[in-house]
Parts: C-alpha cells; structure tokens; sequence
C-alpha cells in the first residue's frame, strides 16, 4: 500500500500534452482495428437488426406494451425494444474489447501497452476510453437503419443520447476489462455470451418492461432492477427522449467507477490476478 | 537519492530479488548488477526464470521481494522513470500485424508521449537504420520474421532509451537473420552506449567480451566477465562453463529442497 501511494504521488514527469498524445494514439490504434476487421463491424449491426427486424415484428401482436415513461403514446414493441439493442451492440463492443485484451495479452500487446512509462492506471482508462469511441459509430449506424424503419426519436434525442452512450460504453467496456482480468472462463467468446451477454440482457428490461416482468415473476424483478444493465438501457431509452433518468444515472455512474476502480487493481502489478494467474501463456 | 554521488548507478541493479507462482519458486534470491554501456547475457535454460526476471524488469510483475533498480530507479515505487529508460523487446511477438510499419512505431511513440510528427520523423530514423524503410506502408504481416524482430528492436530504441532488453530475441529466427540482429545489438552498445540485457539459451550467442549471468532453476550460478567466469571455473570455454554449473546445480537443489 505504502508503495503504491509513493507511486502516485511522485511526479511522471509527463505533461498534459503528453498524456493527451497517448490517449490520442490508443484511440487511434483502437480505432484503425476497428477498420480492419469490417466483419465484427457487420456482425455488429446484423444482430440488433435481427433483433429489430425479425424478433420484434413477431413480438408485436404478443407483447402489448402500455405507456410508460418516457414515451407519452402507445408505442410500438420494435420502438420499445431500440435502447436495448444499443446496449446490446455496447455489451458485445464492451466484451469484444475486453477478449481483445486477453488476445492481446496473449500476443503481447496488452504487454506493449503496460510497460509504457506513463501511470497504468491511466494506459487502461485511455483503453476504455478508445473500446467506448468505436462503439458509437455501431450505434448511430444502427439508429440510422432503425429511423428509415420508422423508428424515430425526437430530434434532440440523437443529441441527447450521446452522453449516456459515452457513460454506459464505459461501463461495460470496465465490465469487460474486469472480467477479462478476473476470468479464465471467458477466453472464449461462448463463455462470455453463456455467463455474461446472456443473463444481463435477458434479465433486463431490455426486452420487456419491468412491470410485466414483475407480473410473472417478482424475484426475476428484483434481479432485473439490481442488473446495471436494465439501467443503462433506462438511461439511453430516456435520453433518446431528451429526459434524464436520474436513478439511472446515477446506478450507471456508480457502476462505471466502481467497475473501472476493480479492472484497474485488478491489472496492478502488486494487487492483481495478473501475477496470480502466472505466466501470460502459460509458460514457465 | 544518490546525493553528492558522481558515479553513475548500474544499469540495472537486481539486488535478493525471489519470486513465486503459489507455491513454485521462480526465483530465489537473485543478484545481479550490470555496468552502463555493457551487453550483458542472460543465459539459462528454458524454465530458469528468465520470463519471470523480465516481467519484474519491466514491472508486469510487482516484485515480491527484493528490489530492482534502472540507472538508480525504483522499478516498484518509480515506476515512470525507470520505465522511461528501459526499451523492451519481448519473446512473443508484440506487433499489430494488421498495421502497417509506420503505424506500429508511431503508436509506440504515442504511449511515450511523443506526438505524431516527431513519432514519424523518428520512425523514419530507425527503419533507415534497419533497412525497412520502403516497407514503411506495409502490414507488418507481410514482413517476414527477422524483419519483424528488426523492428521490433527499432520500436524499443524509438523513445531513446539508455537500457534494451531483450527475451530471446532470436528464437525462431534462420541462422542468417540471427547473425544479423545479434551484430545490429551489439553495434548499438559500442557506437550509442547502450546497455543491453540479452536472455537466451543458446550458448553460441555469448561472446567473449561480454558479461554473463548463468540463471538455472531461479538462482544465479555464475555472474561476471565471460573470460572471469570460464577463467574460475577452469573450463575451456563457455559452453564447458555452462555444462559444469547447471550439472553441478540439480544436486545442490534436492539437497536444499525439503
């Protein structure tokens, strides 16, 4: 602990600037992935519109859904269903990111990126920073093919979801990274999708509002009210309609620290699983 | 923390570093002190510790006990400084093969610090020097693998740093390729004074002129001048040195093992 606090309070001898460089380059490497492998940016749009196209049009006559905030009409069930799929594309863009690391690590990549002289603390928040950017091109993508279906937010609602875009990319994007540091069941994308993407985005209110859910099942209510996902779905559906959801918000806030604070000791040198784990690679 | 000292501090200073994975010991007690401007060879077997004294070198691992030190820098409580001076290059491969040349040296750059134009002009620097420059705009992925060692070798040197250190830089490499990167390092010691920390297993990559730290099983064995070491031993040569320590060695091991 002692010399952990030494570590922090010494000066780096880096400049604003200089961490600004950094962040701009492993945003810009992130990114320049991102463009090279067009099939995870397909493969990121056809889900949600599988979803959109296919699922929904089918729920439609099943599932009514009455109004409730923020919508002031009746609405349709694919209307209802668009902020869970944005999160959806944010959870996948999140896990990717997250397995990337453990690929990277294995690589050496993750390598590269810990031994820079800059604190690490701040090397994995500029990652997460750099996974959260490259999600928000998917989902205006997919806002845009979601409007030419009709289905339209308020103007100010493509404003105003930009913000909650940013804080819920980050919290799963820290989700992941903790994950990633903490697990060897999700080096494999079906462990992630079986343990994680699944049970977050059923048990939420993603797909269906809470209070129908409460109908069926009132425990199955109270494990989708204390899923930080269904916040981060509330807190995108409300500011596509310009509003705030604070309670929302403030889970989401809450969540995003607290997951980033546990990827980053997770990943320190002293504390973390990452010497626990032994050798990346597994060699001796 | 050096005060009134004018003597420069080692290279690097590794003084009763031990290590473990649970329950296994990766290192045991290990000393180790390598002089400014020296190329100095980690010789070990594979599974003597190497990795393990690399990962602490470069503070993937926190040292356990022990300390380490980079020209006088804490590697545990000063972190950046002594980061700062050291340019790794690591046994797996560490390069983004789907971008290009340039593009892996100026993302480097970047996690130092250094902005884009300087990056560029200095990524032009080091690929005139390693004979890469017309492939500057390929995929890394197209270069064959000494030519991804070379740069990964320039990337290390891109910040300038006064220490490289290199996990068996030549393993799957031809015999030419070898002989290249092995001359082009050791070229970097005598004209730019850098130190260097070579690890390998392979005994024909020391030279006589070189210091040697024999690692086997976690311990050091032997640590000095290649002729001092061959000289104390009484052996004709390195390999002979090599041979009677790590022999000698297994017996000294059981004997303590409990």
């Amino acid at each position: 602990m002692t010399v952990e606090t030494a570590t922090r309070a010494r000066p780096t001898g880096f400049s604003p600037l200089q961490y600004a460089i950094c962040l701009k380059g492993i945003v810009w490497r992130e990114g320049l992935r991102f463009l090279h492998q067009r099939e995870r940016f397909v493969a990121a749009l056809v889900r949600p519109l599988v979803w959109l196209f296919i699922f929904a049009t089918g729920f439609r006559q099943v599932l009514g859904v009455s109004i409730i905030p923020p919508y002031e009409t009746y609405v349709l069930y694919e209307v209802y269903i668009t902020p869970g799929l944005i999160l959806l594309i944010q959870l996948f863009n999140g896990m990717q990111s997250s397995l990337s690391m453990v690929y990277d690590r294995e690589m050496g990549n993750m390598r590269t990126l810990l031994v820079s002289p800059l604190p690490r603390w701040y090397l994995l928040s500029s990652k997460l920073v750099a996974g959260m950017i490259v999600s928000l091109p998917q989902v205006y993508t997919f806002l845009a093919i979601a409007w030419f279906w009709e289905i339209e937010a308020p103007a100010i609602g493509y404003i105003a979801v930009l913000p909650a875009l940013v804080l819920s990319g980050l919290m799963l994007g820290a989700l992941g990274m903790l994950m990633s540091s903490v697990s060897k069941q999700l080096e494999n994308f079906a462990g992630a999708m079986n343990f994680v993407i699944f049970p977050m985005f059923f048990a939420s209110s993603a797909l269906y509002p809470l209070w129908r859910v409460r109908e069926g099942s009132p425990l199955l209510y109270y494990i989708c009210q204390l899923n930080p996902f269904t916040h981060a779905v509330e807190l995108v559906r409300f500011a596509l309609y310009g509003e705030v959801n604070w309670t929302s918000l403030a889970v989401v806030g809450g969540c995003t620290v607290v997951f980033m604070v546990g990827a980053i000791l997770a990943y320190d040198p002293s504390r973390g699983l990452l010497a626990r784990r032994g050798e990346p690679g597994g060699a001796s | 923390m050096h005060g009134m000292n004018t003597i420069e501090p080692p290279a690097v200073a590794i003084e009763g570093v031990s290590h473990s994975y649970g329950a296994r010991r990766a290192l045991d007690n290990v000393n180790v002190s390598i002089a400014p401007s020296t190329f100095a060879v980690l010789l070990g077997l594979n599974g003597a510790g190497k990795s393990t004294l690399f990962s602490l070198l470069t503070r993937l691992y926190a040292v356990q006990h022990g300390q380490i030190r980079i020209f006088g820098h804490d590697v545990g409580t000063a972190a950046s400084e002594a980061l700062r001076m050291v340019g790794v290059v690591f046994q797996p491969r560490t390069l983004d093969l789907d971008l290009s040349v340039v593009q892996n040296l100026t993302y480097h750059a970047a996690l130092h610090g250094i902005g884009n134009r300087e990056g560029r002009k200095r990524a032009d620097d080091v690929l005139e020097r390693i004979a890469l420059s017309e492939r500057a705009k390929d995929k890394v992925r197209n270069l064959s693998g000494g030519q991804m060692r070379r740069l990964e070798i320039a990337r290390a040197l891109l910040h300038r740093p006064r220490l490289l250190v290199l996990d068996e830089p030549t393993v799957g490499l031809d015999i030419k390729s070898r002989a290249d990167i092995i001359g082009h390092v050791r070229h970097l010691v005598t004209a730019e004074g850098v130190s260097v920390l070579w690890a390998t297993h392979l005994i024909d990559e020391v030279a006589d002129e070189d210091d040697v730290i024999v690692l086997h099983q976690g311990r050091v064995l032997a640590h000095g001048p290649v002729t001092t070491v061959v000289r104390t031993l009484g052996a004709q040569d390195m390999r002979a040195a090599f041979t009677r320590l790590t022999q000698e060695a297994p017996l000294q091991a059981e004997s303590d093992a409990s």
